[in-house]
């Protein structure tokens, strides 16, 4: 297994990254911006910063044709950038969000021809572009809670949200004149707009982190504040579920899942590690952590680094030392612990990059391509 | 370490770990606004708040952890024997709290029946490393103890000799 490539962006947190579907392009979230990096070099190239939010950048997602960037802010706003030729730089549009709070995540559709804005104001905005007006325009879907997470079903009209409140849905986004009636699956099979097609939720009522459809989109995983993965087989409309495989784990918090293909998939989050599982209907489990991990609560072994830096509690030792008996010793070498782990802050996203690849992204200011 | 505090530091430990799980969340009720959810009156909002949890040495000594979605509310009361530790506390806390912003996520005002309060947000988290955020606070409790009983030594040992030198006779 040859080792992950990383690339180290910078100190500030990493909200969320994206790929265009070449791999050639790297856009991730920076405070209020988005930078555009060409990767391909050894070094990934600053190629353009977007500014245009006034409030940190929550997330970024390039359409699947490559041609326009979401973005979506704390400003309340989302912006759509195409690059234009002519002037030889990205051109945002304004997004009709209609929202009054935060927008916390966004997602293209797999045709490309809307999108979806989820937001703390308990809305996710289903967008589409009405070409009498030239403008992106929004319908609302309501929920009772912050919406975190969003992803689409590869038909193109099925959105799965978590939220929160701790449950995650299913919902149609159907929009007419838009979509093509799509076949019926085990989801439904009359969908109008705002349709819940399912409602999941733990029993500890825990905020759901993130959510996922698998590759065929009959099935569906969630991860939540509770340490669990939970993955959810429905039978049809209007019955209960074939099967709910809820699978608690000893691990922080994930924060972000993602189907590698139909029975197996991985995870990670707050624990800063990759964790993939394995499982089909009958039950899921987990087979292998990507990373060698040492338990956060007992101690690391001391790491011995060149240029230790001396910790307040050291240096007020040696003071102390030196002012009671006139000696100095050295710093001891408790100082320099490190996460066994590339990312040393929580991951945020993991993202498909190609076959037997992932790439995710963390606090830390990292963007790691990972073999799985 | 004596050995009683060893188990009760493992265990404040393991919990602060699980606590400061954070993740920048920006209000839901006022616009534009991101607070730390644990220092908002959230009565009509509950599911932002996680369950407060006591961790207790002894009815002396405990520490109370209230995490919420961004933010984690960390107060701990120290053990005060006697008058004079109490003074000491107090006066140590005091001598803190008016550094509050030296220390980042030292909290002005301690929560109600503790002695010292941290807050810890998600912007903490994003700057700061979490273990070495729990190492400190970790050993601000393990030092804690030493400094003020060190302190109480110092302090019976000046009296005594203050008291020798007022009591020796003229020559």
């Amino acid at each position: 297994m040859s080792t992950p490539i990383v690339y180290q962006l910078g100190h500030k947190p990493i909200k969320d990254h994206v790929f265009s579907s070449d791999r050639s392009l790297l856009a991730i979230t920076k405070d209020n911006t988005v930078e555009i990096y060409r990767i391909g070099t050894a070094k990934p190239q600053l190629v353009t910063t977007l500014k245009g939010h006034d409030k940190t950048v929550t997330s970024v997602d390039i359409s699947p044709d490559n041609s326009k960037i979401l973005t979506c802010s704390q400003d309340r706003n989302a912006l759509v950038w195409e690059y234009s030729q002519a002037e030889g730089e990205y051109k945002p549009t304004l997004v009709l969000l209609r929202i009054n709070k935060a927008a916390t995540c966004c997602r293209w559709s797999p045709n490309g021809d809307k999108f979806a804005v989820g937001s703390n104001d308990r809305i996710v905005a289903i967008c589409y572009y009405e070409e009498e007006n030239d403008w992106w325009v929004s319908k609302h879907l309501r929920l009772r809670s912050t919406v975190t997470s969003l992803d689409w079903h590869p038909n193109n009209v099925l959105l799965a949200v978590g939220s929160t409140d701790g449950h995650a849905r299913v919902f149609s986004t159907f929009i007419k004149g838009l979509d093509a009636k799509p076949a019926p699956s085990v989801w439904g099979s009359r969908l109008p707009f705002q349709t819940l097609c399912g409602d999941f939720t733990n029993e500890t009522g825990a905020w759901v982190h993130a959510v996922s459809f698998n590759p065929n989109g009959d099935s569906l995983a969630y991860v939540s504040h509770d340490s669990s993965l939970v993955l959810v087989y429905p039978e049809g409309e209007g019955l209960p579920p074939k099967n709910i495989v809820s699978l608690k784990t000893n691990y922080l918090p994930f924060k972000s899942v993602l189907f590698l293909g139909e029975n197996s998939l991985v995870a990670s989050g707050h624990n800063c590690n990759l964790i993939v599982f394995q499982g089909d209907e009958s039950g899921w489990k987990q087979t292998k952590e990507l990373e060698q991990q040492k338990d956060l609560i007992h101690d690391l072994p001391p790491k011995t680094d060149e240029d230790e830096e001396i910790s307040s509690h050291d240096a007020l030792n040696m003071f102390r030392q030196l002012d009671l008996k006139g000696k100095v010793n050295k710093a001891s070498d408790k100082s320099g612990k490190a996460l066994s782990t590339i990312h040393q802050n929580t991951v945020t996203a993991i993202k498909y990059f190609t076959k037997g690849k992932v790439s995710t992204s963390g606090i830390d200011g990292k963007v790691v391509i990972f073999n799985v | 370490m004596s050995q009683s505090l060893k188990p009760y530091l493992t265990a404040v430990r393991s919990s602060l770990t699980a606590a400061i799980c954070l993740e920048d969340f920006s209000s839901q009720l006022v616009e534009r606004h991101n607070r730390p959810e644990i220092e908002v009156d959230n009565s009509h909002n509950p599911e932002l708040i996680l369950n407060p949890m006591v961790i207790a040495r002894n009815e002396n000594e405990k520490v109370l952890i209230e995490p919420s979605i961004n933010s984690v509310r960390v107060s701990i009361k120290i053990k005060q024997a006697d008058e004079i530790e109490q003074i000491l506390v107090h006066q140590f806390a005091r001598f803190l709290t008016s550094r509050a912003e030296n220390f980042f996520i030292l909290r002005r005002v301690p929560i109600k029946g503790y002695d010292i309060s941290f807050l810890v947000t998600n912007f903490h988290t994003e700057q700061m490393l979490k273990d070495k955020l729990v190492d400190f606070i970790i050993e601000f409790m393990e030092e804690v103890d030493k400094e003020i009983s060190e302190m109480k030594l110092f302090l019976n040992a000046r009296a005594r000799v203050i008291a020798e030198a007022y009591l020796t006779p003229f020559d």
